[in-house]
């Protein structure tokens, strides 16, 4: 295997508007999925012989089945509005990394296949056969989106990019022309319940050595129950949780909420995994399925109330999602919210004076937080708009002394992406990653060298693995990189006041 | 003979027109939503999505968040065409009425849109990240309202064909009582690119004009937690 070229942008502390490189990343493309993947999910081993009649067959089916596609295609006026905000192109310089340019490699085709005046005009009116050359383009530049909705928060028609890349990824694999990362991960939750392919005894072997460590460091018992049926509350987040650093850390952080909250929790072994990479290919069926291990996990808990962990993309499917692909809800108690998100839970005690929480014993760090782009544009928390943005920064502001937001164009619903969502986690884009993390780096120095911050933190699992591994190319150290909920797992007061 | 060519062609202009643009409208509304996806935070019940539809119609506020500089330019010039289009009435209405207050301002406007066209190919060619992505359709639908705009304004302050005429003919065309078009060559001209621009437009990236009124990130609203959406081609588990 070729090694990766990798060239980090310089920090300035600012985010200026590039000179494009027609074609600077057009050779990054991320390896093809192994034919195993391909027939575990229901598509192709490989790239089928008729691709370009069956994807145009399959563009026009989903043409018919999202709205957000056949308008979409339809509507751009290529205003330009979109073109500086992703931060892909911002970082990469390739203008096919421009979201408009990026919807506008399907554009073409539709309207040379789909559209009365492609087929009489052709070129005259942008439209272009699919060749070859063209559907390497999807999978390189479908590739290099996070679908992270940036792009539609200043479209004129709120454009979604990433309605148009799921489409594009749908079409590929329906081809046979997949992406390993993400398939592979998906065949790892069909065949072993998650992402991470953490069989029950390893999961449970993890929860046992974090029950002793805290005895150890904190003297106090906490939990960490695993498969209790009847327990108030099931847990559903990331597998990351179980195994990755700092990730173990905001589940320490859940486990001592739940004990000050004295209330009875548990995690699945079934439903081991928040995470649904079936969002990233766009296909519904694979989404559903991933989904139903959660339904499953409640028809066999019998929980009253289910709560979610930190995960960005797994949140946007959870909150806005489940109910339709596995509600309703209706074995819960409907006093409480389903899904309800830790942060939610964490916030209401934290309101209601049921946490003792000592903010200097977070007294080293200087905070900031990163919006994660799911849980900014793609979701809710609480019971205002926008309670995504205040409800984890009131916790933080808790649980620590210092606090300081970055720029404003760079958080909230202008937040950029990490880099790393939308399934492109993977070491052969490690290069795009990090160009794609350059907006959110250049903020992040800004306010290292205005304010001293040294801790960034984050409430998705993605997010935690992306940064950790770009923030050192960067020079910044990975410990860094934390979540919210190991801020409160760090100032919490065991036994300072329990129950509610 | 002129006057059956061109009562005949703006009958099929307009027909052209309506029947596209309300098949590309009933195409919409009637293709599914599988999800929820407004782009958040949203408001929180159908009238505040409204509400938040009507904000970008009536003042492009996304725009405005995007780019100040397109921001101005799309606004004038999207008013401008307005206030030409309704001036314009008077030749439908008899007697001509409330539009004889906007007549003034018409004009005005009129005089305001082709500056505002070629502010807009200014930012679309100077700009390299919008001069990478447009192409002729682009400038062909700015041409084309330039050339509407400018044809206007020549028979307004140079040609000034006889205006009764001209009333009588159009007046004619939405009453079906057909008078002979009049034989000035701007007017001709002036009527041709409208016919143009009606013909194109249910077929181009002008159906914006209707497409914005069915854009799931911003006409839905941010409930999914209090009402279950359901997906009209999977409605549940077993399908």
């Amino acid at each position: 295997m070729a090694k990766v070229k990798i060239e980090v942008p310089e920090l300035t502390g600012r985010i200026e508007f590039p000179q494009m490189k027609e074609g600077a990343t057009a050779a990054t493309r991320c390896h093809v999925a192994k034919e195993k993947d391909m027939i575990a999910l229901g598509f192709p081993a490989t790239l089928v012989p008729d691709w370009k009649e069956k994807a145009v067959q399959k563009l026009d089916e989903l043409l018919k089945k999202y709205k957000s596609l056949q308008v979409y295609l339809d509507i751009c006026v290529k205003c330009g509005s979109c073109t500086d905000k992703c931060q892909f192109y911002l970082g990469t310089k390739d203008p096919r990394n421009m979201p408009v340019a990026r919807q506008e490699l399907l554009r073409k085709v539709y309207r040379r296949y789909l559209t009365l005046s492609g087929k009489v005009l052709g070129s005259l009116v942008d439209a272009e056969d699919l060749t070859k050359e063209t559907l390497d383009e999807w999978y390189t530049y479908f590739h290099q989106c996070s679908e992270c909705r940036r792009c539609s928060v200043f479209c004129p028609y709120g454009i979604d990019t990433a309605e148009i890349t799921m489409a594009g990824r749908e079409i590929l694999d329906s081809i046979g022309y997949g992406q390993k990362y993400v398939t592979e991960i998906i065949n790892k939750v069909y065949t072993i319940g998650n992402n991470l392919g953490m069989p029950g005894p390893a999961i449970q072997s993890t929860l046992d050595f974090l029950k002793e460590d805290l005895k150890e460091t904190t003297g106090a018992d906490v939990e960490f129950p695993m498969d209790v049926k009847g327990a108030d509350v099931l847990l559903v987040t990331p597998s990351a949780d179980f195994f990755a650093s700092p990730h173990v850390e905001s589940l320490a952080g859940y486990a001592k909420v739940f004990k000050q909250a004295g209330i009875s929790w548990t995690l699945s072994s079934h439903a081991s995994e928040a995470g649904n990479f079936g969002m990233f290919i766009g296909n519904f069926g694979v989404m559903r399925k991933v989904a139903s291990r959660i339904r499953e996990g409640i028809e066999e808990i019998k929980p009253k109330r289910l709560i979610h962990g930190e995960c960005g993309h797994a949140w946007r499917i959870a909150y806005s999602f489940w109910n339709t692909l596995i509600g309703p809800f209706d074995s819960l108690d409907p006093k409480y919210p389903a899904p309800q998100h830790i942060c939610e839970f964490t916030h209401d005690l934290i309101k209601r004076g049921a946490l003792k929480l000592d903010k200097t014993a977070n007294d080293e760090f200087v905070v900031t937080m990163h919006d994660s782009c799911n849980v900014a544009r793609g979701a809710r928390m609480g019971n205002s708009p926008g309670g995504q943005f205040e409800i984890p920064r009131e916790i933080i502001r808790a649980t620590c002394n210092k606090y300081v937001d970055m720029a404003p164009e760079t958080i909230r619903e202008k937040t950029y992406c990490c880099g790393g969502g939308g399934g492109i986690l993977t070491d052969e884009l490690i290069d795009i990653r990090i160009k794609g993390a350059m907006p959110r780096m250049q903020a992040y120095k800004a306010v290292k060298d205005s304010h001293g911050v040294n801790f960034l933190a984050l409430i998705c699992a993605i997010c935690k693995a992306q940064f950790t591994k770009v923030l050192p190319y960067y020079g910044y150290p990975m410990e860094e990189v934390g979540g919210v909920h190991q801020l409160v797992g760090r100032a919490i007061v065991l036994g300072g006041k329990e129950g509610l | 003979m002129l006057t059956i060519v061109f009562t005949a062609m703006a009958y099929g202009a307009v027909f052209v027109f309506v029947a596209g643009f309300l098949a590309k409208m009933y195409k919409y509304a009637k293709t599914p939503s599988p999800l929820k996806i407004p782009t958040t935070p949203a408001p929180l019940n159908p009238i505040g999505a409204g509400i938040r539809v009507l904000g970008d119609v009536i003042f492009f506020k996304s725009l405005f968040k995007g780019n100040k500089w397109t921001w101005i330019g799309g606004i004038v010039f999207h008013y401008a065409f307005l206030l030409v289009i309704l001036r314009h009435l008077r030749y439908f209405l008899y007697p001509v009425g409330w539009d004889m207050s906007l007549q003034n301002t018409g004009i005005y406007a009129g005089i305001v849109l082709p500056i505002a066209v070629l502010y807009l190919l200014m930012r679309r060619t100077t700009v390299d990240r919008t001069m990478f992505v447009s192409s002729l359709p682009d400038y062909f639908a700015l041409a084309l309202i330039f050339g509407i705009a400018v044809t206007g304004l020549l028979m307004k302050y140079y040609v000034r064909p006889f205006m009764v005429d001209v009333k009588g003919f159009i007046f004619g065309l939405a009453t079906g009582h057909f008078s002979t078009v009049p034989l000035e060559p701007v007017f001709l001209l002036h009527l041709t690119l409208v016919m143009l621009l009606l013909v194109y437009f249910p077929f181009s990236k002008l159906v914006h004009a209707g497409g914005i009124f069915f854009s799931p990130t911003r006409h839905q609203c941010d409930n999914p937690r209090e009402k279950r959406h359901i997906n009209p081609w999977s409605p549940n588990l077993s399908a």
